[in-house]
């Protein structure tokens, strides 16, 4: 068993990893898709494309909006239809380019035979720009661009690279069914990534609930023969994955409050963008497509599906038989940090992960009571928070004693609420209170600047 | 399906809730009783009976016509105040000062300051303290035990409280302990409490309680690490005027006190030392109680006291923050 975890608090969800043996399939494409603008930590793209255009599969239809922001691709040929606001997952308006589906047809230049290659270029300035140009962002949740993470600020310097195959959310299986069926691909970006930050180490963390997958992954790098690739089994706790906790279980280093990985010498990249990674770097592949698992209890046909980006919700539920009767309850990712989907017309972004189904015994929430001073929230946040007192203070809108507390440094990864005995509404109050110290932390900031420079 | 429920994450929850946490707590305490009835009979489940009744009806009543609440009576905490109150009471309790104390306990110490969470002091060990105060004489004196199967057991009064009469008279520890066999004081009980009779059926409902993590041992374990080393030092000085540790770790209820009483979720400290704290607080000033103070036994005292400190020492003691010093 291994012993290599995080420090602080964590949970035990059972990991219901029930879509695990279901392979990976191609979805058939949808009639239409819709790509977001805005689908990554940052600015949202501009588009560069006009309604009535032609489009290729991997053609850039959007640009960055800045230096955090990435390219947009089409996922589908067809015909640019519109490009306008169209709710989300969360029934909120937000640009969209429309695509009507007409075949299948590439752009130049992709590369689309299962052949591996292995060589990496060595310009590694040009690597980050094919990346760049890729739009590939961090898949594991936070969709941060992933060129960014990899020009780390003048001064820093990154010691190691971390991918991130814990997948400890429960349900979730696409990590593991890439780990499986593309090892070789994975191995390759890491690789990349590695060479790329220096030639510095590369850990990939898996969870001892996945020994097949760290069976295989040892034996494909042996296979391969990168140096300073290696697998690092991980104990089973939620929340392994989150960037905080995963450096710290790997690293034994402590990222600070408000600071970044890089601060640490640590790069974390998920399993899934390792592998865009490969395809964006060996294949000139754009990210268009990715993995997400379909699963729930109630719902009879589990699967983990390569699905264009921009696909609506809607079309893939179908495909695979409907909305169960008995889920009430329809999640983008997973149970524990995932979101409720309002809207099931919207479409899947690159980071979705899954779509999971609940029902009613699973998911509602038992009504709240007093807090009994248990000190389980406590016990379970890996942030080392105290959420019985933070939510008190939030509230009584203390502001100062939330910061005082740390608010800010919460990960919202629901530990808190989930081991509450009393059911109180712990992360809905916290997540409130963090927003607003967040608010206060930077106005304050703006508002030394200004000072500074009126001077 | 016919409409989707939105709600922030995260979507799933624990098993865990107020309830299942207090009736795992009941479960723990079920040795205990079962051995007590065992050792006192009729007039055993009689004082449980009414202390357990009473408890639950009364917060009822408080939440239904007095605060307006919905009712709470469903978490089971009243049920475990009943049973740890009925517990500290001698068998011979009658009815309506079990009563009287349940009226304490509930009335007082935990629905005036809000119902389950908001009390400071353990609502169970106020009621016991007040009936020992009101009523010396009901609390204190115990007679011959008539026994659920007619089993043997012994009379007078509690060994704490014979060995504070004797030392008076002037006889010296050693003679008034040579008395008190120890297989005796874990087995069973020498007059006392109910909750004192059987050391080992409480000890396994602490156990129970640590394993299936409803409570954490420290506090526990910090009470009886400080008991003996008090007894320890003392009795090695003067061991004709001091018991022994073991002696005092047996007796006048240091068990349940320390398992059960002082490890309350609300009248207790979060942190680990916070609670480590607590612990030792409480070790000790049982042990000045019965060295030097008027009541033989200090459990409740010390825990009482102990109690008014806990939210102080929640304010200095925090849990380590992720990635700050
Ligand atoms: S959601 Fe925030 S407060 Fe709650 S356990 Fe996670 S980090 Fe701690
Ligand atoms: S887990 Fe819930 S009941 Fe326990 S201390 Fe935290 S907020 Fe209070």
């Amino acid at each position: 068993m291994s012993k290599n975890t995080f420090s602080i608090g964590g949970v035990h969800p059972h990991d219901s990893k029930i879509s695990r043996g279901c392979a990976i399939e191609q979805l058939p494409l949808a009639p239409t898709v819709y790509l977001q603008l805005s689908q990554h930590i940052g600015a949202p793209a501009k588009p560069i494309v006009a309604v009535g255009d032609k489009v290729k599969v991997g053609q850039p239809i959007a640009e960055p909006g800045g230096f955090v922001s990435a390219f947009i691709h089409s996922s589908v040929s067809g015909t640019v239809k519109s490009i306008a606001p169209r709710p989300d997952l969360a029934g909120i308006p937000q640009m969209c380019i429309e695509i009507a589906v007409e075949g299948d047809e590439w752009a130049p230049g992709i590369d689309l035979s299962d052949t591996l290659v292995t060589a990496i270029p060595e310009d590694n300035k040009a690597i980050v720009e094919k990346i760049r140009l890729a739009g590939v962002v961090g898949l594991g949740g936070a969709t941060f661009p992933t060129h960014v993470k990899l020009s780390p600020p003048p001064g820093s310097k990154c010691e190691m690279i971390i991918i991130n195959g814990c997948e400890c959310e429960p349900y979730l299986t696409s990590d593991f069914r890439v780990l499986m069926e593309k090892g070789e691909q994975v191995v390759v970006g890491a690789a990349i990534l590695s060479q790329v930050m220096g030639g510095v180490p590369c850990t990939i963390a898996i969870e001892v609930n996945k020994p097949e997958a760290i069976a295989h992954m040892e034996e494909v790098i042996g296979k391969l023969g990168y140096k300073g690739i290696s697998v690092m089994p991980m104990k089973m706790r939620y929340p392994q994955g989150s960037e905080k906790q995963l450096i710290d279980a790997v690293m034994h280093r402590q990222v600070g409050s408000g600071a970044l990985p890089i601060s640490v010498g640590a790069v974390v990249q998920n399993v899934g963008t390792a592998l865009a990674v490969y395809d964006a770097v060996q294949k000139n592949k754009p990210l268009v497509d990715n993995t997400l698992s379909v699963t729930g209890e109630c719902f009879p046909r589990q699967a983990n599906l390569l699905v264009r980006v921009g696909t609506p919700i809607k079309y893939i539920i179908d495909y695979l038989g409907g909305v169960p009767e008995d889920a009430v309850k329809v999640i983008s990712g997973g149970p524990m940090m995932g979101k409720a989907i309002a809207n099931l017309e919207a479409s899947t972004l690159k980071g979705t992960s899954a779509i999971l189904f609940l029902t009613a015994k699973q998911t509602l929430r038992a009504p709240e009571s007093g807090c009994i001073r248990c000190g389980k929230c406590a016990d379970a946040c890996p942030m080392g928070l105290e959420p019985f007192l933070l939510q008190r203070l939030a509230r009584a809108n203390d502001m100062e004693a939330l910061e005082q507390n740390a608010a800010q440094d919460c990960i919202e990864c629901g530990c808190c609420l989930y081991s509450c005995p009393a059911h109180i509404p712990l992360l809905d109050i916290i997540r409130q209170a963090k927003g607003a110290v967040l608010g206060a932390i930077r106005a304050r900031a703006a508002a030394a600047k200004a000072a500074a420079e009126a001077k | 399906m016919s409409q989707l429920t939105i709600s922030p994450s995260p979507h799933i929850h624990s098993k865990d809730s107020t309830t299942s946490l207090m009736r795992d707590v009941v479960i723990a305490l079920l040795p205990a009783v079962i051995c007590s009835f065992i050792f006192y009979g009729w007039r055993e489940i009689l004082v449980m009976g009414v202390s357990v009744a009473s408890c639950v009806l009364l917060e009822w009543v408080i939440t239904k016509y007095l605060l307006k609440k919905p009712s709470t009576i469903a978490d089971l905490s009243a049920v475990v105040t009943g049973v740890l109150l009925g517990l500290n009471l001698p068998y011979t309790t009658p009815w309506w000062v079990v009563f009287i104390g349940a009226v304490v306990a509930i009335g007082v110490a935990k629905m005036t300051f809000g119902g389950i969470g908001q009390n400071i002091w353990n609502p169970a060990l106020v009621g016991r303290v007040f009936l020992l105060v009101s009523f010396p004489t009901y609390m204190t004196t115990w007679k011959q035990p008539q026994g659920l199967f007619g089993l043997d057991a012994v009379s007078g009064p509690t060994p704490l409280g014979a060995i504070q009469e004797g030392l008076l008279s002037g006889a010296s520890v050693q003679d008034l302990t040579a008395a008190y066999n120890y297989r005796d004081l874990l087995f069973a009980n020498l007059g006392g409490s109910a909750g004192e009779v059987c050391a080992l059926a409480l000890l396994a409902g602490f156990v129970y309680l640590c394993i299936r993590k409803v409570i954490k041992p420290w506090i526990t374990l910090s009470i009886f690490a400080t008991v003996a080393l008090t007894a320890l030092i003392f009795w090695g000085v003067n061991p004709a005027r001091f018991t022994g540790p073991v002696f005092n770790l047996l007796t006048g209820g240091l068990i349940l006190g320390a398992c059960f009483m002082a490890t309350d979720y609300v009248t207790s400290p979060m942190s680990l030392w916070g609670g480590v704290i607590f612990g030792v607080g409480i070790g000790f000033l049982t042990m000045m109680i019965r060295y030097f103070g008027s009541y033989p036994e200090g459990v409740s005292f010390a825990i009482l006291i102990m109690n008014s400190v806990v939210p102080l020492l929640n304010r200095w003691f925090h849990q380590k923050k992720f990635g700050r010093k």
